[in-house]
């Protein structure tokens, strides 16, 4: 597995408070890698620097590098939107929009410019598809996504993302506002989506990063204290905090 | 192995019910007059509404037993005052219009324009600047704007268009506009901050542009406070009384020039109420009947807004 993502001495701060502590770090390209640790360690910060979505946080100041496919994403040059079409996001809250099904998926693509309506169709029932959605809605794609469950919502915003055909997900905490059926179900398609797809992840839930993840990267107080292949990580920590935190000793 | 401090039934019946007496009378009785008292307020204003519709139902009664609902409904000349006497309304709705559509044509675009920027773009600081000051305008006693029309916008507009007269309904509908500009900015700003950051969000992590956000998610999820907003603001407009007074002048006048000078409803219900009409004249109980219709329309505009709310609501 290839490096795609080099985070090289990055640090973040919000105002005076230093929420990311020269963090270096590799993701590997086409695999599910993982952030694990306890609230306010720095891993959703970290994870939304991966699109620029702390761009639109006033106070945020970032020094050291990123880089995706070895483009420096925080330099001058880079089209922030393009960013973000390139690295698709999804929340911890579902957060469809206000439109029916059908509109939800087509409103990326109908952003950046596509009004073919056979075209239109075909993203939507593809990234429907990609999602495992469509079976369930592709009868009544003109009804409000708010009739859906919290997992198919959630499903759906994984579709809408995929919809404007991103290489790189970012699921933040994805599966945190659902039950232990609908979770089992984005873990499934986790799974699928990693053939095709780089996924990172942010976690609460350990045994979900144990169980779905190639890659685990654990972090505490800003700091990486450790990463490394899932199964080596939850199996022999090199680093004594991370086998406390992973028996449970806090957190 | 039986746990410490469970009692027996018998010694459970040793309870000291002093401790339990829950009955306060001054608290039970404040508790009943409360709402009462509170209905009491509340129907001030109730009663007061009430005493205005019977009031306008009479009066309006007794004037279309002299001058029959179709000719004043649907008669194109308004001279109540100088014979041939004439009760056609339309000039005066026609004038009211006029000015109303001017007035909207200025507020709503700019109104809306600043509502996105405020809650789109501004940051904190600046909002917290902007907002207070947009309020001002809406404090501003229209007798300052009636001067303002008159002293500096229809100068302005009379250096353009060499036709128009001092009295002129595009001075007076700019400057309604302007007046209740905070009034769109304000209502639809509080409809847009009120939109969920996570819908944002959404859009903006599929490579939406701040003003693609605005316009294409922000917009269309608070859609029914904005329309509610413009038609309040219309209503607005068309009840407002003193700018048009001064600047529009009082010619009823059946036009859409709006170079020309009019009347609107409301400016005829001042000139003829400081005037020497006699009480019970049947142009005394004309204003009645303007009354009545400027009441009807702004009514129907309030239903017509909350139905738009409705129907348009997009929920999140």
């Amino acid at each position: 597995m290839e490096a795609l993502i080099n985070i090289n001495k990055l640090n973040l701060f919000y105002g005076d408070f230093h929420a990311l502590k020269d963090v270096s770090l590799t993701i590997p390209e086409k695999a599910i890698t993982a952030f694990i640790g306890p609230s306010g360690c720095g891993k959703s910060t970290l994870l939304r620097t991966l699109n620029r979505m702390n761009d639109m946080i006033p106070g945020t100041r970032i020094e050291g590098g990123i880089a995706i496919g070895g483009t420096e994403i925080y330099s001058d040059e880079v089209d922030v939107e393009t960013l973000r079409k390139k690295v698709g996001m999804v929340f911890q809250q579902p957060n469809p929009f206000p439109k029916s099904i059908y509109d939800n998926v087509a409103y990326g693509p109908r952003l950046h410019g596509i009004t073919s309506k056979k075209e239109l169709d075909e993203i939507v029932e593809t990234s429907l598809k990609s999602a495992v959605l469509w079976d369930e809605v592709k009868d009544h794609l003109k009804r409000s996504a708010f009739g859906l469950s919290g997992g198919q919502q959630q499903r759906l915003c994984i579709a809408r993302a995929l919809a404007v055909n991103p290489n790189i997900l970012l699921m933040d905490e994805a599966t945190s506002a659902l039950d232990p059926i609908s979770t089992l179900k984005i873990e499934e398609l986790a799974q699928e989506l990693k053939d095709k797809y780089t996924i990172v992840m942010v976690t609460h839930n350990m045994h979900q990063a144990a169980r779905v993840s190639n890659q685990t990267v654990f972090f505490l107080n800003g700091e990486v204290i450790e990463y490394s292949d899932t199964e080596k990580l939850f199996s022999n920590p090199s680093d004594q905090r991370t086998e406390d935190y992973i028996s449970g000793r806090f957190g | 192995m039986s746990r410490q401090g469970l009692k027996t039934m018998d010694q459970a019946q040793t309870v000291n019910k002093e401790l339990y007496e829950f009955k306060n009378k001054r608290v039970s009785i404040m508790n009943k007059l409360m709402p009462v008292l509170l209905l009491l307020c509340a129907s001030v204003s109730i009663l007061t509404t009430f005493g205005i519709v019977v009031t306008l139902i009479t009066e309006t009664y007794h004037f279309f037993k002299v001058i029959p609902i179709f000719d004043f409904l649907f008669g194109t000349k308004w001279s109540p005052l100088i014979p041939p006497k004439s009760f056609g309304v339309l000039p005066l709705l026609s004038g009211t219009l006029l000015i109303t559509v001017i007035a909207c044509l200025v507020a709503i675009p700019l109104g809306l324009a600043s509502a996105i920027y405020l809650s789109e773009y501004a940051p904190k600081r600046v909002r917290k600047i902007i907002k207070p000051i947009l309020e001002v305008l809406a404090g501003v006693p229209t007798i300052v704007y009636g001067y303002f029309a008159l002293s500096l916008i229809t100068p302005m507009i009379q250096s353009v268009f060499g036709s128009a007269g001092v009295f002129n309904a595009l001075s007076a509908g700019i400057v309604v506009g302007i007046m209740i500009i905070p009034m769109v900015s304000s209502l639809s700003e509080d409809a847009m901050s009120a939109v969920p950051r996570s819908l944002r969000d959404g859009a903006y992590a599929l490579g939406a542009t701040r003003f693609e956000v605005a316009l294409k998610i922000v917009v269309p999820a608070a859609f029914s406070g904005i329309v509610a907003s413009a038609v309040l603001a219309f209503s607005r407009a068309i009840g407002e009384t003193m700018i048009v007074t001064l600047a529009a002048g009082s010619t009823p006048n059946m036009t859409i020039n709006p170079l020309d000078s009019i009347q609107t409803m409301t400016a005829y219900i001042v000139q003829v109420s400081l005037g020497d009409t006699p009480h019970g004249s049947i142009e005394y109980g004309s204003i009645f009947a303007v009354g009545m219709t400027l009441f009807v329309i702004t009514f129907l505009l309030n239903i017509f807004a909350q139905y738009i709310a409705r129907k348009f609501r997009e929920e999140y």
